[in-house]
């Protein structure tokens, strides 16, 4: 049965198990409590829960206010607005400050759908990854979101957060989730190719790699959840033993997991790096399963990239 | 401590880490001073090197983060800071005393540079203290041409929402900012009028190189409840000396040897009319 529980769901379970006893933990929302599932929180914890009305600047600012104070302030808002209209809070306020704030950036990708480019956040890869002292994750699963978001309420540092807005499709399963902070999981082993993954594109290079798998092609998937920092040893371990790399992401080609991985490649194990992202234009509207489905970014779209990289 | 007299010697300070460091916001570093000499020396806050890390400490953050040097100045003089190696590596290659205030070094709370960031944080720090039932209070310090960045009005609005009576924003109205007078560039009329419409008390000061008039709006500022204080703290550019005051392009500026001798001797002269007053 396909999976009903949606990432951002499960980010406001862990937040309100922790706000039980932590009572530093803050949720702050630019009136996007519902996008981001977390209504549940603010209802349970008002006196933890801060709405900063559409205004994702102050949301940024005040976030970063509260964590200079002691507190653990997690800001969810649309991927979109936060990584573009609160970009300069991001860098100044959370990064160069060095504050504890953890960005939530909900809906992200092409998520919206037909809402069209405004609501679409194909840039917060490139955006966040380029702002020094900023993490930047992509969890690609509700069983890794939870546990990445468990390590991320230990930790003292800022780091930005993209969750979909939809259900994925589990790679893990409760039991097994191998999960090591900053290290990307290695989700099946191969030899011929090397697919590396992040967020909702993780499952499609899974699915790709059983596709390949009977055609003889062996393939490794790697989960590389941290986008930044990146596990550039788990790329190079995986990259030096394959003829060829194919990266994929929900997002614009340039600046993206594409691009840090075919620098890694290309300085540690040169060999044929295929960057397979959005268009650099508007996506075609629809919703994110047709979306996906007409740039090719499925398993039969990635393991045909693949083939056409290992024949090169 | 006469801390009237104290703010032209701070001047005197930061006028010499203007030269040594070959740049400097001069203008707003000099209209500011009496505020940052309220604020760290004369006990306008509760803040030292011996609290630094208490979690009880006021917090300032001073949001026109161009106007370093005095801070600089004041910082020293708190005791945070070495005023000697200030003025000796201000600007320098790989100093620490960069052009903006950092949080690396002591007695800084947030980074500031780019406009429009300070009041917004601040309404953090407020919030915060009314979370964790502290009594602490915030301040932050604007500049007049920075309320034109769409983050304050935000602010605004968060503050007053939230009630926050532990948080005090002051803005150094100079009327002047690097393109000149601030009405023409884009105007504030009717600021109080403005601001007080989202809530907040506000408390103009006729005078606010007057050390006096700016402790007085603190305390009024402090006996306000339930709503943010606005202090409008009208001052002028440049303050301390005819070579450089009301001068738009004093803005950022370094003085020629003879403007740095005459702007010494003004100083000097505003410092003994205070004495003698």
């Amino acid at each position: 049965m396909p999976n009903k529980i949606a990432n951002r769901k499960v980010i406001c379970d862990v937040l309100m198990e922790h706000a039980k006893t932590d009572k530093d933990v803050v949720v702050l929302c630019s009136d996007s409590r519902g996008s981001a599932s977390l209504t549940p929180f603010f209802n349970e914890y008002p006196e933890q829960s801060v709405e900063v009305g559409i205004a994702e600047q102050d949301l940024v600012g005040i976030a970063a206010g509260l964590a200079a104070c002691g507190k653990k302030p997690f800001a969810a808002s649309p991927a979109s607005f936060l990584s573009t209209r609160s970009y300069e809070q991001c860098k100044i306020d959370c990064a160069y400050s060095d504050t504890n704030v953890k960005l939530i950036g909900i809906s992200g990708g092409i998520s919206y759908g037909a809402l069209g480019m405004s609501h679409h956040s194909a840039q917060d890869i490139a955006a966040m990854s380029a702002i020094p002292n900023m993490r930047v994750y992509l969890p690609s699963d509700r069983f890794q979101t939870r546990k990445l978001f468990e390590a991320l309420l230990q930790d003292q540092k800022c780091a930005y957060i993209r969750v979909g807005r939809n259900p994925v499709e589990d790679v893990y399963t409760e039991d097994d989730c191998p999960f090591q902070m900053d290290k990307a999981t290695l989700v099946r082993d191969g030899e011929d190719v090397l697919l590396v993954a992040c967020g909702e594109m993780v499952r499609p290079a899974v699915d790709a790699a059983e596709i390949l798998e009977k055609s003889g092609i062996s393939a490794s998937v790697l989960d590389m959840y941290c986008v930044k920092p990146l596990d550039r040893e788990a790329i190079v371990r995986q990259a030096s033993k394959a003829r060829a790399v194919v990266s994929v992401e929900e997002h614009s080609p340039f600046g993206g997991l594409g691009s840090m991985v075919a620098q890694v490649v290309g300085q540690e194990c040169p060999k044929t790096c295929v960057t397979m992202a959005l268009p650099d234009s508007p996506v075609i509207t629809g919703t994110s399963k047709e979306v996906f489905d007409y740039y090719g970014l499925n398993g039969e779209g990635i393991a045909k990239r693949a083939i056409e990289a290992l024949g090169k | 401590m006469n801390y009237k007299s104290l703010a032209y010697d701070l001047r005197k300070d930061t006028l010499d880490i203007i030269m040594s460091g070959g740049g400097g916001h001069i203008g707003g570093d000099m209209s500011e001073m009496e505020v940052l000499v309220a604020l760290y020396l004369a006990g306008g806050m509760n803040v030292s090197p011996q609290n630094m890390d208490d979690p009880n400490r006021d917090r300032f953050v001073l949001s026109k983060g161009h106007s370093v040097e005095a801070y600089y100045a004041v910082l020293a003089k708190a005791g945070f800071l070495d005023i000697d190696e200030v003025k000796e590596k201000f600007s320098k290659f790989g100093s620490p005393y960069i052009g903006h205030p950092n949080n690396h070094l002591p007695g800084i709370e947030m980074n500031s540079g780019s406009l429009g960031h300070g009041l917004p944080v601040s309404v953090g720090m407020a919030l915060a203290g009314k979370m964790d039932g502290r009594g602490y209070r915030v301040y932050t310090l604007l500049g007049d041409g920075e309320f034109a960045e769409g983050s304050n009005w935000e602010a605004l609005e968060s503050g007053a929402m939230y009630g926050l009576d532990n948080l005090c924003a002051i803005i150094d109205r100079n009327h002047l900012q690097i393109s000149g007078n601030t009405e023409d560039v884009m105007a504030h009329e009717k600021l109080a009028a403005k601001v007080a419409a989202f809530n907040w008390n506000v408390i103009d000061v006729k005078d606010a190189n007057d050390l006096d008039q700016v402790m007085a709006a603190l305390e009024e500022a402090r006996r306000c409840k339930g709503k943010p204080s606005f202090i409008i703290a009208n001052t002028v550019k440049g303050c301390g000396s005819p070579v450089m005051e009301n001068k738009a392009s004093w803005h950022h500026h370094v003085p020629t040897p003879e403007e740095y001798d005459q702007i010494v001797k003004d100083l000097e002269s505003r410092k003994e009319a205070l004495q003698d007053a």
